[in-house]
C-alpha cells in the first residue's frame, strides 16, 4: 500500500489574525506554522496503514520553500518521503493548487507506480475551499468521499471502506482501490514525533518539483476582519446563586 | 439561466436550501436570467412535494435528476449528473447550500465541469464577474473575491441570508433529466447507513449544553447531560474534552467539529479559543459559565455566570424542576 498525503502549511491557529497592509494575506511575521488538524490525522492514518499493511507514505505539499518545515514534521511522525511542489509565496486559488498537485503527482507516478490511496484534509484550516481534494481525485480518475472519520482496507487490500458522520448518524462508503479520501479530525489521535523521528527527519532528503499551474477563476481581492458583535456581557451572578437568573434566561427562550 | 441545488429534508426542503434559493433568485433577477432548481430522486413520484414549496420562491422550473443512481447519495455520480445538466441546459451559474453534502456535491460538479467554485459565501453580487464575500477558517476572516468563468459555482454559508419568498407565486414546471453518467466513471457506493436514533442532533438542536476543560472529567458531563435532557437540548464539547477522551469527537463544537446554530448555547468551563468560537458563533444567544471572568468566551457571551460548573449546573437543574412543579400545581 503506497499512500500519498497532501498537506498545507497554514498559520498556527490561536488568537486574532492580523493582516498585511494590502489586505491580501495574513501577517505571518509573528506567527508559527503548522499543518491543519484534519491533515495531521491524514498523515497519522497513512503511517498506521503502511505499518499494518506494508508499503510507503509520501507527503506532498504545494507551497513556498518554507513548507519544508511541515514536510519534515510529517517525516518525523513516520512518513517515508517528502515532496515539495514549490509554487511561491502567494497563495494559489483552489483550481491552481489542484493543478499543481496533479502535475506533481503525475510526475511521481510516472517515475514509480500509481499510489493506492491518496489522502487529503477535508478542508484547509485557513482558506477552507472544500474542493482541492475533489479536483485532484477527479483529474486522476479516482473516486473520493469527504468528511471521513474511519478508513478500513477490505477484500485483501483491493477495496477500502470509508466511514463518515452525518447529521443524524453514520454513513459507510465502499470503493475499489486506488481511491482518495478527504478526512476529518477525529479519525485518530495523531502521535507526537519521537526524538529519533525528529533526528531522522532533520537529515532526510526532500524532493522539490516546480509545477506551473494556470490561475483559476476565483481571485482574492482582499481579506478583512469580520465585524465584532458589539455588545457587553451581562454577568448574571457568581456560583450557585446565579441559578435563578440562568433559569430566567431559559424561561425567556421558552425552555422552562 | 441559473441553477440552484435544493436538499430534501423530512419530506420538504432544508432551511439551507431555501436560503440558497433566495440568494440565487436575487442573483438571477440582477442578471435578468431565469432561476431553475435541481433535485435528485429515483423517479418523479414525489416531484410535486418538492415543486410546491419552490413555487413561492420564484423558481420557474425544477430539474429532477432521476435514475437508479440518483436514489441514494453518491458524491461522484451526483456531481457528474449536475455537470451533465449544466451542459444540457447551458446554465451560467450554480448555487447551493454550504452544508457538508452541499459543498461536496458542488466541488464535484465544479471539478467535472472544470469551472471555478467559491465555497461558504455570505454575500454574492451578479455582474460580468460575480463579486462575493466568503468565510475563511470557518469565519475567522472574510475574503472578498471575484469569480469568473463560463459557469460560476457558489455555496452559501448557513444563515448568510434570510429565506424570503418571491413577490408572486408561479407554477413550477417539473422537468425530468436522466444523466448518462458514463459506464467507467470511478465512484464509491454507500455500503451502510446507520441512524443515531436520537431525534436531536448537535447541528440542529435548539439548545446545546457544552463542556470543556472546566468540566474536569468524563463523569463531570453527567451534570450537562441532565440539563440538556431537561430542556430538550444536545450535549456538545470543546476540543480539550475530546482530546482528553471525555467525549466522542462527534460531540465536538468547533472549526474541525460541528458548527451549531442553536437558539441558546450554554458553554460550561470553556475558555473559547478561536477554533471553538467559530463553531458556536452561529448560536443566537450564548451563556458562558466559567471560573475565569477574563476568559474569551465570557467576554464574547451574551450572559455569563462566574463560577464552577459543578456548583452552578446542579443549582440550575434544581430551579428548573422547582419552577415546573410550581407551574404544574
Amino acid at each position: 500500500m503506497d499512500v500519498l498525503v497532501c498537506v498545507k502549511r497554514v498559520p498556527a491557529p490561536g488568537g486574532k489574525l492580523l493582516l498585511t497592509e494590502d489586505g491580501l494575506s495574513v501577517d505571518t511575521r509573528h506567527l508559527g506554522f503548522t499543518i491543519g488538524p484534519h491533515e495531521e490525522c491524514a498523515v497519522e492514518e497513512a503511517i498506521r496503514i503502511a505499518a499494518e499493511h506494508g508499503g510507503s507514505v509520501t507527503v506532498l505539499s504545494a507551497g513556498p520553500p518554507e513548507t519544508e518545515e511541515q514536510l519534515r514534521y510529517a517525516l518525523s511522525m513516520g512518513a517515508d518521503h517528502g515532496v515539495l511542489a514549490e509554487v511561491g509565496a502567494t497563495e494559489l486559488d483552489p483550481e491552481a493548487t489542484a493543478a499543481a498537485l496533479v502535475e506533481t503527482i503525475r510526475t511521481l507516478e510516472s517515475e514509480s507506480k500509481p499510489f493506492d490511496l491518496v489522502l487529503f484534509g477535508n478542508e484547509t484550516a485557513d482558506a477552507g475551499h472544500y474542493q482541492v481534494g475533489v479536483r485532484v481525485a477527479c483529474a486522476l480518475g479516482l473516486p473520493i468521499v469527504g468528511g471521513i472519520k474511519g478508513i478500513e482496507l477490505v477484500g485483501g487490500q483491493a477495496r477500502v471502506q470509508l466511514k463518515r458522520d452525518v447529521s443524524d448518524g453514520v454513513e459507510v462508503y465502499d470503493t475499489p482501490l486506488p481511491a482518495a479520501a478527504a478526512v476529518k479530525e477525529g479519525l485518530n489521535l495523531p502521535r507526537y514525533p519521537s526524538i529519533k523521528g525528529r533526528l531522522r527527519a532533520k537529515k532526510a532528503p526532500l524532493r522539490t518539483l516546480r509545477p506551473t499551474p494556470e490561475p483559476g477563476g476565483l481571485r482574492t481581492v482582499r481579506l478583512r476582519q469580520p465585524p465584532e458583535k458589539e455588545h457587553a456581557t451581562v454577568v448574571l451572578g457568581h456560583g450557585a446563586e446565579a441559578a435563578e437568573a440562568v433559569v430566567d434566561v431559559l424561561a425567556e427562550k421558552g425552555l422552562v | 439561466m441559473l441553477l440552484v441545488v435544493v436538499e430534501e429534508q423530512a419530506g420538504s426542503l432544508s432551511g439551507g436550501s431555501l436560503e440558497a434559493v433566495s440568494c440565487a433568485r436575487e442573483l438571477a433577477e440582477g442578471s435578468a436570467e431565469a432561476l431553475h432548481a435541481v433535485a435528485f430522486a429515483e423517479n418523479t413520484d414525489h416531484a410535486a412535494d418538492l415543486a410546491a414549496p419552490l413555487s413561492k420562491y420564484g423558481v420557474a422550473a425544477l430539474h429532477l435528476l432521476t435514475g437508479e443512481a440518483m436514489a441514494e447519495y453518491c458524491p461522484e455520480l451526483w456531481g457528474r449528473a449536475i455537470a451533465e445538466l449544466i451542459e444540457h441546459t447551458d446554465a451560467t451559474g450554480l448555487v447551493g447550500p454550504a452544508s457538508d453534502r452541499g459543498n461536496e456535491l458542488l466541488a464535484h460538479a465544479a471539478a467535472r465541469t472544470g469551472q471555478p467554485f467559491a465555497s461558504n459565501c455570505v454575500a454574492v453580487e451578479p455582474g460580468e464577474v460575480w463579486t462575493l464575500t466568503r468565510l475563511r477558517g470557518g469565519g475567522i476572516l472574510l475574503e472578498d473575491a471575484e469569480l469568473s468563468g463560463q459557469v460560476r459555482i457558489v455555496s452559501l454559508a448557513q444563515g448568510a441570508v434570510e429565506p424570503v419568498e418571491a413577490a408572486t407565486t408561479h407554477e413550477v414546471a417539473v422537468r425530468e433529466f436522466t444523466p448518462t453518467l458514463g459506464e467507467s466513471l470511478p465512484h464509491s457506493s454507500l455500503a451502510e447507513r446507520t441512524s443515531r436514533g436520537s431525534g436531536i442532533t448537535l447541528a440542529t438542536a435548539p439548545v446545546v449544553v457544552s463542556g470543556g476543560r472546566g468540566v474536569g472529567s468524563a463523569e463531570g458531563f453527567a451534570a450537562l447531560e441532565e440539563l440538556a435532557e431537561l430542556v430538550g437540548g444536545a450535549v456538545g464539547c470543546s476540543r480539550v474534552a475530546t482530546n482528553n477522551g471525555w467525549r466522542p469527537h462527534s460531540d465536538q463544537v468547533g472549526l474541525t467539529g460541528t458548527k451549531i446554530a442553536a437558539d441558546l448555547y450554554i458553554a460550561c468551563g470553556i475558555s473559547g479559543a478561536t477554533q471553538h468560537w467559530v463553531g458556536c458563533m452561529g448560536a443566537k444567544t450564548i451563556l458562558a459559565i466559567n471560573t475565569d471572568p477574563e476568559a474569551p468566551l465570557v467576554s464574547r457571551a451574551d450572559y455569563a455566570v462566574i463560577g464552577d460548573v459543578h456548583d452552578v449546573l446542579p443549582a440550575v437543574v434544581e430551579r428548573v424542576r422547582a419552577r415546573r412543579e410550581a407551574a404544574a400545581s
